[in-house]
């Protein structure tokens, strides 16, 4: 699958193209709103799997409902476009339309399975509705197909699950059920934000491996949301890197765990305690991440980067491509020896 | 300023502000003394010697106003303080032991719930001759209930928080675990049950009054005032406007005080 | 204590709760079944296990949290399960201490930093106001804080600093023994290094002896000198850190051990990918516990349960493949 999206990517629509996105959140009074999302661009091709990786705050999650219109109370779409297969403005959609895109073209998954079922609807009456909801099948219809779903994403015993009620599964168990609703109409595009976090290792390992035969068998296109780089490394083609509502690096997985451009992707990196830094201190990013209201005119980053200059702090830097498409949001990745202070 | 934007708060602290500031006034002087009648002065309109006219015996009715707010405030104050004692008690009892014990103080809360208020007062109030402290007593235990769900409720819910365990692995005793940890964390609910049944305690007191169950004349009560402004309300109307417009001021002031302080806690969560 | 015994021992430790009414019979929940683990003084032991298999349970016994419904606790070779509320039980609050997994729940919210800190102190009668807040002051610098973080509210603070105010006031005491509960799990992986760094730090320290428990292998990895690996209530295996990743003896570890990335995040293992699901935990089957996702599952392994037995130099696991 890998190979099918590097060679469609030349001249084909992307499934997703998110241009300049700016999200908004309103503040009460006469407050100026706070800037969540500052010029998010990122495009999903057909058949590619994108990763999304950062840490809290970072607005990823704000990212994927903004797509499909979820975005809670008091934050607001302020600027940029999303646009779906090159002819659907999912920006400035209204509320119906938008809905007969949700759950039929592009479906989403989120962390916490119990919250995001109904704990008050069976199992069969939540996967039946999307069927008969957009693809007008009658009961019958729709209970066999939802037994074919169920067994599909591997639940054992379909046919008794459908009376079966949320709390009665175990986690791992309703995240099958949410891919199977997920997948129910075919989507191109399945948006999943941190489909495994929640789960224990075993079964992070059954669900990714569930999401990657869907992938192999519909064609699916994912946007995968998370902060597990392991994950990313598990799944991905591409990779983009948020941090403080910015994308601040983005190219193959390769390219990212290979030759990091940002010094924030190189620290996350450095910081991870894989097994032969056992004996070590870790390296640790200095400071924390800054709250919405403390996001300055300089790079967001500059307060915590062991390379910041002066330039940093009072010029926010461009997303910049280098080669094949990697890119970073960085002064220092414009120099010469571009790899030498984002060393791992 | 949070508190700016929350106009209940607002607007409750205001009108509670006035009560309170005329009610402390009344304490040292009144335009005329609120008892003295004057037979040949009696039903006046609004002047400038009675702000607010006289009543059927030529009593000042700004004066009585006045005093009639002492009492308000009394009777609030001392059946609160009945309810929040007794609610506090059984409250804490029920939410941390639990089970049976639970259950048997929550269904006895729950009967005493079940008596229509004004009934229950007045049957207190009628068994024994009525006075003022009857009525602060019966309000006060009509109050109990809903002291001890709030209490209930919020010990039970903080009771399995971790800070409590953590509390409890330090060696906290029960004592501690109830009234320095979680009390903290209960109290703007408190406050706010305490503000509205503050409220509840002068509308009821100004019923049973209106009844002739609550303060026993001369002193002044508004409710009491009001029933006797009853018969006279085509020929000198503003000597029922005035208590009756103080009641409203007054409940309307603590129901938004006690909503306002529910939602500053609401939104600092 | 004698030189070899450990610090804190856990002897066959049950814990069980009542379940529900099922057809006339209370089920009863066994959370921890007859589990055995020592921890020797100054060493981290990791306590390792998927969600709902009792280590947190474990460790709220080892720590004196909660009262295991049998077996015995042992510390410093002396027995101290019924020790209580008395004298010796609160002489042992004092060295046996533990850190809650969440730290936006762990810390009273309506109580200032330093008022959190200090009550460690406070309960147990140990200092005077004056002396709490040196004590007070000197810990947040040792945990890397300001100390006008004393006036602070927990609201204030970001995860991470919730977390080591969490470390910090399990420390204020002065304990031996630490039971940390997964202490990062809650935190992003750059926060997650920093409080890496100060629990290892603060071991050398002070001295203390570590009960780490965390689902996370490799943070396990890198904390631990010896693991031990949970699952439905029971040890299934326990060795030296480096043994057991290397060479995982029990069907489970073997799978858990599959996942451990190697220095290259990149590079694919061949990940053991567990068929089924665990068994409701209130009808665990008699015999295995892991027969159910076993790949290797026979008769015996339905008819019987493993008991722990060593298998190699302080290895020991519990499974019929190795009696």
């Amino acid at each position: 699958m890998r190979m099918t999206a590097e060679a469609a990517t030349g001249t084909e629509t992307p499934l997703l193209d998110i241009r300049d996105l700016r999200v908004q959140l309103r503040r009460g009074g006469d407050r100026s709103p706070l800037s969540v999302l500052d010029g998010v661009t990122l495009t999903v091709n057909r058949g590619e799997t994108v990763g999304i990786v950062g840490e809290s705050g970072c607005g990823k999650s704000v990212l994927s409902l903004s797509i499909l219109g979820l975005l809670p109370g008091g934050m607001r779409i302020g600027g940029g476009e999303i646009w779906y297969d090159g002819r659907h403005p999912l920006h400035r959609m209204s509320g119906r339309e938008i809905r007969s895109f949700r759950g039929k073209e592009i479906a989403m998954i989120f962390q916490d399975p119990m919250s995001s079922l109904n704990p008050g609807l069976s199992i069969g009456d939540q996967v039946t509705e999307t069927l008969r909801l957009h693809l007008g099948q009658s009961r019958r219809e729709a209970k066999e197909h939802a037994v074919r779903l169920l067994r599909k994403v591997g639940l054992p015993r379909p046919e008794s699950l459908l009376e079966a009620y949320p709390h009665q599964l175990s986690g791992g168990m309703r995240q099958r059920v949410m891919i199977a609703i997920a997948v129910s109409c075919n989507p191109g595009l399945l948006i999943a934000d941190e489909p495994t976090t929640a789960l224990d290792v075993t079964i992070q390992a059954q669900i990714l491996d569930l999401m990657r035969t869907i992938r192999e068998e519909d064609g699916t296109s994912i946007l995968l949301i998370t902060h597990d780089f392991s994950v990313i490394a598990d799944m991905c083609d591409r990779v983009l890197v948020m941090y403080a509502g910015q994308i601040l690096e983005s190219g193959t997985v390769d390219d990212l765990f290979e030759r990091p451009l940002h010094p924030y992707t190189a620290g996350l990196l450095r910081s991870i305690p894989t097994p032969e830094k056992k004996n070590r201190p870790l390296y640790s990013i200095e400071g924390r991440v800054p709250a919405l209201h403390e996001r300055g005119a300089g790079c967001r980053f500059a307060a915590r980067c062991p390379h910041a200059v002066e330039r940093c702090r009072t010029e926010n830097p461009e997303l910049v491509a280098y080669r094949d498409n990697h890119a970073a949001r960085c002064f220092l990745a414009e120099t010469e020896g571009v790899h030498r202070h984002a060393a791992v | 300023m949070r508190g700016m934007r929350n106009f209940s708060l607002v607007l409750g602290t205001l009108f509670v502000s006035i009560l309170f500031v005329i009610m402390l006034v009344s304490l040292f002087y009144t335009p005329h003394p609120p008892n003295e009648m004057n037979v040949r002065e009696r039903l006046q309109a609004p002047s400038a010697r009675h702000l607010l006219g006289t009543d059927n015996f030529g009593r000042d009715v700004f004066s009585r106003v006045m005093v009639g707010a002492q009492t308000a405030f009394q009777v609030g104050a001392v059946s609160v303080a009945i309810g929040l004692a007794g609610g506090f008690l059984i409250g804490t009892l029920a939410g941390y032991a639990g089970r049976w014990v639970d259950e048997l103080l929550m269904r006895a809360t729950d009967a005493l719930l079940a008596f229509p208020g004004i009934l229950l007062a007045l049957l207190l109030v009628s068994v024994t001759k009525p006075s003022l402290f009857q009525t602060m007593l019966a309000i006060g235990i009509l109050s109990i209930p809903s002291f001890a769900r709030v209490i209930r409720a919020g010990v039970l819910q903080q009771k399995e928080a971790d800070y409590v365990k953590a509390a409890r692995g330090l060696g906290a005793g029960y004592a501690n675990l109830i009234f320095v940890q979680i009390m903290p964390n209960i109290a703007s609910a408190i406050v706010t049950t305490a503000a509205l049944n503050f409220s509840t305690a002068i509308l009821i007191e100004a019923a049973l009054s209106y009844l002739g169950l609550g303060v026993q004349p001369p002193d002044p009560s508004w409710g009491r005032m009001l029933n006797e402004a009853q018969s006279y309300l085509a020929k000198s109307p503003w000597f029922a406007l005035a208590p009756g417009v103080l009641i409203t001021l007054s409940v309307l002031g603590f129901n938004l005080l006690g909503d306002g302080i529910r939602d500053l806690r609401d939104n600092s969560i | 204590m004698r030189p070899s015994d450990p610090l804190v021992e856990l002897r066959n430790i049950a814990k069980t709760y009542a379940g529900p009414v099922s057809r006339f019979r209370r089920k009863t929940l066994r959370v921890v079944d007859n589990l055995s683990l020592s921890v020797r003084q100054g060493e981290t032991l990791g306590l390792v296990g998927e969600s709902g298999c009792g280590k947190s349970t474990t460790g709220q016994i080892a720590a004196r949290l909660l009262a295991p419904s049998g077996g015995r606790l042992f510390y410093r070779g002396e027995d101290i399960t019924d020790a209580g509320e008395g004298a010796r039980g609160r002489a042992l609050r004092r060295q046996m201490q533990y850190v809650f997994q969440d730290p936006y729940t762990s810390l009273n919210p309506s109580f200032t930093i330093g008022r959190l800190l200090g009550e460690p102190l406070a309960i147990n009668r140990l200092a005077g106001r004056k002396e709490r807040q040196a004590r007070v002051a000197e810990m947040l610098e040792t945990i890397g804080l300001d100390s006008s973080y004393a006036r602070r509210y927990p609201r204030e603070l970001s995860g991470g600093q919730r977390q080591r105010i969490g470390i910090a006031r399990a420390l204020i005491l002065n304990p031996e023994f630490v039971v940390l509960d997964e202490p990062v799990s809650a935190l992003d992986v750059s926060v997650q290094a920093q409080i890496l760094n100060l629990l290892k730090k603060l071991q050398r320290e002070f001295a203390l002896t570590y009960l780490f428990i965390s689902h996370d292998l490799n943070v396990i990895y890198y904390m631990s000198d010896r693991v031990a690996v949970m699952y439905l209530g029971k040890i299934v295996e326990t060795a030296d850190v480096d043994a057991l990743y290397r060479r995982p003896l029990h069907p489970y570890t073997q799978a858990l051990m599959s996942f451990v990335p190697s220095d290259d995040l990149r590079v694919k293992r061949e990940k053991i990918i567990l068929q089924g699901d665990l068994p409701n935990p209130l009808a665990i089957p008699a015999g295995c516990p892991f027969q159910t996702r076993c790949a290797h599952v026979h008769e015996r392994c339905r008819a019987e349960a493993p008991v722990l037995k060593e298998a190699g130099p302080g290895h020991s696991v519990s499974c019929h493949l190795y009696a």
